[in-house]
């Protein structure tokens, strides 16, 4: 039997943690890789963002960027470059020292062709070399071909690798190092003994000793294990388990209030898809995209599927946005009355119970999602039925997820889809490959040569003017209008937010949950366990 | 045993006609949501309560009961008739022929025939209606099940083809078409009954997990697999025990076709 003890030591100055001193949680896979510039999965990104040590960083709680590695930074030439105070005394886990070199030699992997970083892609404004300059040890100017929208903000993806280390990738700056992997089983991250950060009282961070996470696919395994205690933390929990837990164990549950997540339906507008002409007619007319929105009742979505634990969503900005968010575009109304009235000036009106176009076709089209998401299938039930109301029949569809996959962005054999958009960025610089007209997801209909739609044209030249300007208050008045005809022709319906759902063992302190990934770790140097030792000179 | 099996026969009558009368005994549509009463409790109004929706429990029990248990036989009709066929004929022609059926109906069991489902269900049209999509659900589960049944019908086959009668009839100069029609098949028939009530609770089972697997009927029709999903949050069952209705009916229904399974395997030839 493991008794677990509480134990504070000092020696010579010295505390060190009891054995349990150890956070343990669940991913859902083996992570692909432990290189931070590879990072595309999530299992990865939660070993990076533990691991690696970045120049800045966003406080996920304030929503404010905070110098990590730098102390200081300077953005110029309209977005074209930055300047970096370096942290000086900083050492990598190896004990190498940080200096401009290994930002320098960063960069250059980030954006070598050849690596296909996926962090990197943020920082391509423009086709050309990215140079890294340094005028000392601790000066270091980073200049791009183009402008980088909210450059600062991209630098919080970007761990710093050392360029002299003989352990490449493993030598860290973040809080937590490597110790362990076994694959199909857990990956252990053990404190890093040369992280630079204390707290307010001069103690070392982090105060864990390691960091376990367990991989488990299982969700009702990790509850599970949660309940008996073998788990600390559950990072993104659903709404059924939500108000299980909640049930049972009160004081656990976390509800951070409104996720940047959606839940979206969208309708296929590519011009050459396999569709009947009318149904292409239907699905590009603003009248009826925006009446099938009005028609959908978002309360009775967040009530009924939600339990409550979601936000009817108004737009392309959740409202734990606070900055971006335009207040001035409103949910649909859920209204019978006003859908209607948009169908009618669209062309449709009533036949018998049906709903018929001007050419007296019945309008029925489907709707496909990805199979065993019950969240996914009740929400379809409920628009179904608002739908029935208006004398639209629609089915229900659902579809394994490659299958889900092939038809929206290879055959775009589909009418119309339901799906959850991940957003894990405040900035809508992050949005762009969504609303700009060439982009792969521009999702209803991607990779356009020129905007078909005079409103998708519009989309485009504002995305690019807040893209390119530096000037906070003109990129929100920019993406204001975004959001405004966006609301207006609604080419994306966006049903709710999700919360941002989690649960925390009552020995875990100092957790602060946020809405922004990772939710309940994002501060994981300074998360304790327990009553064991917390501290270190 | 004399008792129990009109006591099986009455209860699956009585299950089929409810559920053939649904329309007169549900105060509700199975697609109607009174999102006002959600996760309801059974009442006058709703008398196994509402579902998670606000929908009847108790209507889209009958309704769903329709869908399994009218499907589930015809399904095991179809891959019975395919099995008498096929094993049938593989143990009545033998030598060559038999060795053939044999190893392809081992390659057939070893197929891993679920993204076949998976696949077919991508392949649809994306306008099928429910009803459609549900036979052709339950047509493809006849047409994949019939390996099984086909091994012991050629067992059967052999032994019959092997016994004196036929040996005589053989010799006897009658015809092998005959043979096969007239004096095989009739003979088979206690086997091939006894395939075709082992197959219903089979398929009822089949439709049961493919609605698990968000595969079976979609919405807003009911089926067995759809309502025994909920069932997986067992703390709500536990409060809220009306819910176990599909389980329950399910279990009374696969132990009546297995009475009469058994009644048929000991009635004599």
């Amino acid at each position: 039997m493991l008794i677990r003890l509480a134990v504070v030591l000092s020696v010579g100055g010295a505390l060190a943690a009891a054995a349990s001193n150890e956070l343990r949680f669940s991913v859902r896979n083996d992570p692909k890789t432990f290189n931070p510039l590879l990072v595309d999965d999530e299992s990865s990104l939660a070993v990076r963002y533990l691991t690696g040590g970045v120049l800045i960083r966003l406080n996920r709680y304030t929503e404010e960027l905070e110098g990590e590695l730098a102390t200081k930074w300077k953005v110029s030439e309209n977005g074209r470059s930055i300047d970096f105070e370096l942290r000086r005394g900083v050492r990598f886990s190896d004990g190498t020292p940080f200096t401009c070199q290994d930002v320098a030699y960063t960069m250059h992997q980030l954006m070598e062709p050849a690596l296909h970083s996926p962090t990197g892609d943020a920082f391509r404004s423009a086709p050309g070399e990215v140079e890294t300059q340094c005028a000392g040890p601790f000066q270091a100017k980073v200049r791009f071909p183009g402008p980088v929208a909210a450059l600062a903000a991209q630098f919080d993806q970007a761990a710093v690798l050392s360029a002299v280390s003989p352990r490449k990738e493993s030598a860290v700056l973040g809080p937590f190092e490597l110790g362990e992997y076994k694959p199909g089983a857990y990956v252990l991250l053990r404190r890093n003994p040369n992280y630079w950060k204390r707290d307010a009282n001069g103690h070392a961070l982090p105060y864990l000793d390691s960091i376990r996470l367990e991989i488990q696919q299982n969700r009702e395994l990790e509850l599970l294990r949660f309940r008996r205690g073998e788990l600390d933390l559950i990072n993104k929990l659903d709404p059924d388990m939500y108000d299980r837990l909640s049930s049972q164990m009160p004081r656990v549950v976390v509800d951070a209030g409104p996720s940047l997540d959606w839940e979206t339906v969208f309708f296929n507008q590519v011009q050459n898809a396999p569709l009947p002409e009318h149904k292409r007619r239907w699905f590009r007319s603003g009248d009826f995209r925006r009446a099938v929105s009005e028609a959908i009742r978002r309360d009775d979505i967040v009530r009924i599927v939600y339990h409550g634990h979601a936000r009817a969503a108004a737009g392309p900005v959740s409202v734990a946005n606070h900055f971006w968010l335009n207040p001035a575009v409103k949910p649909g109304s859920g209204s019978e009355t006003t859908a209607m009235a948009l169908l009618q000036h669209g062309g449709f009106r009533r036949s018998g119970g049906a709903l018929v176009d001007s050419e007296g076709n019945k309008v029925e089209f489907s709707m496909i999602t990805n199979a065993g998401n019950k969240l996914h299938e009740r929400m379809l039930a409920l628009i179904q039925q608002d739908l029935a109301r208006l004398g639209i029949q629609l089915h229900v569809v659902p579809l394994d997820f490659p299958s889900l996959v092939e038809r929206i962005s290879r055959t775009f054999n589909y009418e119309s889809v339901l799906m959850a958009w991940s957003n894990i960025d405040l900035d809508p610089s992050a949005q762009m490959n969504v609303w700009v007209s060439s982009a792969s997801n521009h999702q209803w209909n991607p990779n356009q040569k020129s905007p078909e739609t005079a409103w998708e044209a519009e989309i485009d030249q504002l995305m690019q003017a807040q893209n390119g300007s530096q000037d906070p208050s003109k990129r929100k008045a920019y993406f204001d209008q975004v959001q405004r005809i966006v609301a207006d022709q609604a080419p994306i319906l966006f049903l709710v937010n999700p919360n941002a759902l989690s649960a925390v063992a009552p020995n875990v302190k100092n957790v602060t949950p946020s809405v922004v990934a990772p939710q309940v770790y994002w501060n994981a140097d300074r998360l304790q366990v327990g009553g064991a030792l917390v501290s270190r000179r | 045993m004399k008792l129990k099996q009109p006591i099986a026969l009455v209860v699956l009558a009585v299950a089929v006609a409810a559920s053939l009368g649904a329309g007169w005994l549900a105060h509700h549509s199975y697609a109607d949501q009174s999102r006002e009463f959600i996760s309801a409790p059974p009442s006058a109004e709703f008398w196994l309560g509402t579902d998670e929706l606000g929908r009847d429990r108790f209507a889209r029990l009958l309704y769903g009961t329709r869908v399994s248990l009218l499907l589930a036989p015809a399904a095991a009709l179809l891959s019975t008739l395919i099995a008498a066929l096929i094993g049938g004929a593989a143990g009545f022609l033998g030598g060559r022929w038999e060795r053939i059926v044999t190893a392809g109906v081992d390659l057939f069991l070893s197929l891993p025939w679920l993204f076949l489902l998976l696949a077919v269900r991508a392949l649809l049209p994306l306008n099928t209606p429910p009803v459609t999509s549900v036979t052709i659900t339950f047509l493809l589960l006849g047409c994949l099940g019939w390996a099984a049944p086909a091994r012991i019908i050629r067992a059967g086959t052999r032994t019959l083809v092997n016994s004196d009668y036929l040996v005589q009839a053989s010799a006897s100069g009658i015809s092998r078409w005959r043979l096969f029609w007239r004096h095989l098949l009739p003979n088979l028939r206690p086997i091939l009954l006894a395939q075709f009530w082992i197959s219903v609770p089979v398929f009822i089972l089949s439709e049961a997990n493919l609605g698990l697997l968000g595969l079976g009927v979609s919405e807003p029709l009911p089926s067995w697999g759809a309502m025994l999903r909920e069932l997986e949050n067992y703390s709500t069952v536990l409060r809220n025990p009306w819910m176990l209705a599909p389980a329950v009916l399910l279990v009374v229904v696969v132990s009546c076709l297995q009475l009469l399974l058994r009644t048929e395997e000991s009635a004599p030839c």
